[in-house]
């Protein structure tokens, strides 16, 4: 009786071992095709990290909106955190106004792209008052002036095949979005704040990224370039953003 | 004392994402030891309390965060898997205890307000400060008076939880330590 039982028991340990490692396979295809693992998906904390990203891709759709607050709102004080970038080129640009600052669009787009600070300022402005919650834990309110980028996403041309949209910095920080952000209606490239039609320079000027569902970082400041492509390995230690190789998220929707 | 399988395997797996998330919150917290009510809070606006906590010890809240996220998810499948698979235990044991009562009227009372009040407390405070979880359900954080003041309730029924565990040590030492726990991992007394 007892052998029988532990002979039965072995079989069916075993099966379910192997039922349970196939539907694990299955579904890790399955979450990497519907863009459900994030980049920094590896090491003791990727399971996690990955329920969170998967859980709530699944319920966040592309049109539910990041909370906008009214004027009143706006906080009095807009708290930064690091200094502008020391390069003489970006001094220099900054004395010039940013008259002969670009910003590049390239990758997997079909008309790569060079586009001024006027430039961006022609495109269809989008003016948005948002909460921005810094990772440390303090927050402001405040309104931004930009262009969305899913309509520089459009003018370029972005492929049905892109994953992640990149961002490089003057401050030699880099970030991504995956493409539910980036197509986002309140992802905006931000030339402006707070009622004023340019950027104080320590919050990111001539442009920033806006991401209004995300933690503050991945709101990268001071734009030099954009490259669309269908995978982030090849891209730093290739998860994703500088953020996991400085020890935090890739994606802070939190 | 007779605990179930079920009771035994998700109160130690639940006491270790506890440890875990307790310790990375104080890691997160160490960033910024600044409480606020309402929307926004920063350095250079009233706070409700600056906590007697050194800021020195910044730049622990990246591994912070993905330690708190991998033991929020162990903590709240663990619970949802105590709260499905024991309702006789609730039933029997904590909300219409028969015969001899295994606990105490005020035991019972801690007990349900753990695991019926505080646990989704923190849960509900924890979700109000996503801002990519309130885009789609905005009322859960305008209910509690802004995304600072989730901040700040997470933060107290954290302390709240931090309490119960050690009057629950304090009492289990007291009625028998080796005892209890040995019935708590063994299953019986």
């Amino acid at each position: 009786m007892s052998r029988l039982l532990t002979r039965r028991r072995l079989l069916t340990t075993g099966l379910g071992a192997i039922a349970g490692a196939s539907g694990l396979a299955v579904a890790a295809r399955l979450a990497d095709r519907y863009g459900l693992i994030p980049p920094d998906h590896g090491g003791i904390y990727g399971a996690g990290e990955t329920l969170t990203y998967a859980a709530q891709r699944l319920l966040t759709s592309r049109g539910a909106l990041a909370r906008e607050f009214s004027p009143s709102q706006i906080s009095t004080v807009a708290p930064i955190n690091g200094p502008v970038p020391s390069s003489l080129d970006y001094r220099q640009m900054l004395a010039s106004r940013f008259r002969d600052w670009r910003l590049e669009v390239d990758g997997l787009v079909s008309k790569p792209s060079s586009f001024s600070l006027a430039d961006l300022q022609a495109f269809p402005v989008s003016r948005q008052i948002t909460h921005q919650a810094c990772e440390e834990g303090w927050s402001f309110i405040a309104e931004w002036i930009g262009v969305p980028l899913s309509h520089v996403l459009s003018v370029v041309g972005a492929s049905p095949r892109a994953k992640y949209v990149v961002f490089f910095a003057w401050d030699d920080l880099w970030e991504s979005l995956d493409m539910s952000d980036a197509w986002h209606p309140q992802t905006l490239l931000a030339y402006g704040m707070n009622g004023v039609a340019a950027l104080p320079p320590p919050h990111g000027a001539p442009v920033r990224l806006r991401v209004p569902r995300q933690l503050g970082y991945k709101s990268l400041k001071y734009l030099a370039q954009i490259t669309v492509v269908d995978s982030v390995k090849d891209i730093g230690q290739g998860l994703g953003s500088i953020s996991p190789e400085l020890g935090y998220s890739w994606y802070a929707g939190i | 004392m007779r605990h179930s399988a079920l009771v035994r395997v998700t109160h130690w797996t639940t006491a270790a994402s506890f440890v875990a998330l307790l310790v990375s919150g104080i890691a997160i917290l160490l960033a910024h030891p600044r409480l606020y009510w309402g929307e926004t809070g920063a350095l250079g606006t009233p706070s409700l309390v600056d906590l007697p906590l050194p800021m020195i010890l910044t730049g622990q809240s990246g591994w912070g965060r993905y330690l708190h996220f991998l033991s929020a998810w162990i903590c709240v499948i663990t619970g949802g898997a105590y709260v499905l698979g024991s309702r006789s235990h609730f039933r029997n044991d904590l909300f219409r205890p028969s015969g001899v009562p295994k606990y105490s009227a005020a035991q019972r009372i801690t007990y349900i307000t753990v695991v019926f009040v505080l646990f989704p407390l923190m849960i509900w405070t924890g979700f109000a400060m996503s801002p990519a979880i309130t885009s789609v359900v905005p009322v859960i954080v305008t209910a509690l008076g802004g995304q600072q003041s989730a901040r700040t309730i997470h933060f107290v029924v954290a302390n709240l939880l931090i309490v119960f565990v050690v009057a629950h040590v304090v009492m289990v030492s007291v009625a028998g330590f080796t005892r209890h726990v040995g019935a708590m991992i063994l299953g019986r007394a």
